[in-house]
């Protein structure tokens, strides 16, 4: 049994076990990605991460998607892999506006950055995350650049004149 | 103490360095020198011969100003030695794109640099935001400090950051190095 078949067999495990969570599972290209409600969210992560078969101990990425028009707004997607059993599967989870997501720092305490990156750029808030706040802007920074809806080329200010005036 | 027109006396060898600019500053036959065109060749001949730039880099550019700063190009026969304080340079070389963030502390070495002091923009981002017309990068040096020369490329050849510091020196040998001592500006303490 290959590595694919055996991946799948395991995620059927978790659809079983998470059966009202988890919405959606895809495979593209030998990988899966799995769609779970963010509520859940934590409890997947802990399942993934401790379950014996999965052993997912390498968060790998956390990134922000903002799909604008779209009604739950944002989506966040954790990238795990497993350094045992050298398989690898995408989480994701849609947040709205004013919605939030459970921090997985307490479960891999490499999310903190990442997390901070996704709060920097998108603004989304990670409840339980020990110290949420701006990581690669300055901490006076107004808006979150990243979401569609934020001007490309920024806003009119002293150092950028080409900008867009703030409304 | 020797004071214009007087003799040397033995406390003069043993005064202090500020006792010396003391008698240089109040000295009419020193003031006279000062407008004298010789005088200021000299002086600016002595500020062009050692240009010590800061150690100082924002992002790529900064690997081509190392590698002027090494041995196949050789800035040090120029005169050009890189110095790791702002207290101790003339010349800062705005190496690489200049983020927002960034600015506020590029304005703060600035500011710790001693008079007198030369601005360079290396490359087309510290020049005008280069590629980056974003929200995060500062659209050219001269919104935070003024510049003196601007050296275009991405990054430029460590021969165009020796030709934008011979363009310097011309432009410093047309200068009046004694301008800020003449007009009375001093600076705020």
């Amino acid at each position: 049994m290959n590595r694919v078949e055996k991946l799948r067999e395991l995620i059927d495990r978790l659809k079983d076990s998470f059966s009202a969570d988890v919405q959606d599972v895809s495979f593209f290209r030998d990988e899966f990605t799995v769609l779970v409600d963010r509520k859940a969210l934590f409890n997947i992560c802990r399942f993934l991460k401790e379950d014996p078969d999965f052993r997912m101990n390498y968060l790998v990425d956390i990134a922000g998607v903002d799909y604008m028009p779209r009604a739950p707004r944002f989506e966040v997607v954790y990238h795990l892999y497993s350094i045992q059993n050298k398989h690898r599967l995408a989480v994701k989870a849609r947040v709205g506006e004013n919605e939030t997501v459970p921090s997985v720092s307490a479960l891999w305490a490499g999310a903190q950055w990442p997390e901070r990156e996704a709060y920097d750029m998108f603004g989304i808030v990670f409840e339980g995350h020990p110290g949420l706040k701006r990581i690669y802007l300055p901490d006076d920074w107004e808006g979150h650049p990243l979401r569609k809806d934020y001007p490309l080329k920024g806003y009119k200010d002293q150092y950028n004149p080409f900008g867009e005036e703030k409304k | 103490m020797m004071h214009a027109g007087g003799k040397l006396d033995d406390s003069f060898l043993f005064t202090t360095l500020e006792n010396v600019a003391e008698v240089l500053r109040n000295n009419p036959i020193v003031d006279k020198l000062k407008d004298n065109e010789i005088t200021r060749k000299v002086a600016n001949w002595g500020l062009t011969s050692s240009l010590w730039p800061m150690t100082f880099g924002l992002a790529c550019c900064a690997i081509e100003m190392i590698a002027t700063a090494c041995s196949r190009y050789d800035t040090d026969r120029l005169g050009i030695v890189f110095r790791p304080s702002p207290r101790q340079s003339d010349v800062m070389i705005v190496a690489g794109t200049m983020t927002k963030k960034m600015a506020p502390l590029v304005k703060r070495l600035y500011d710790q640099m001693a008079e007198p002091r030369w601005v360079i923009a290396m490359g087309g981002c510290a020049s005008a935001g280069g590629p980056y017309n974003t929200y995060s990068v500062v659209q050219g040096t001269d919104l935070v400090i003024p510049v003196d020369v601007y050296i275009p490329g991405c990054p430029p050849r460590p021969e165009a950051l020796i030709y934008g510091f011979l363009q310097l020196m011309e432009k410093i040998k047309r200068e009046t190095p004694f301008i800020l001592e003449q007009r009375k500006i001093r600076g705020v303490k």
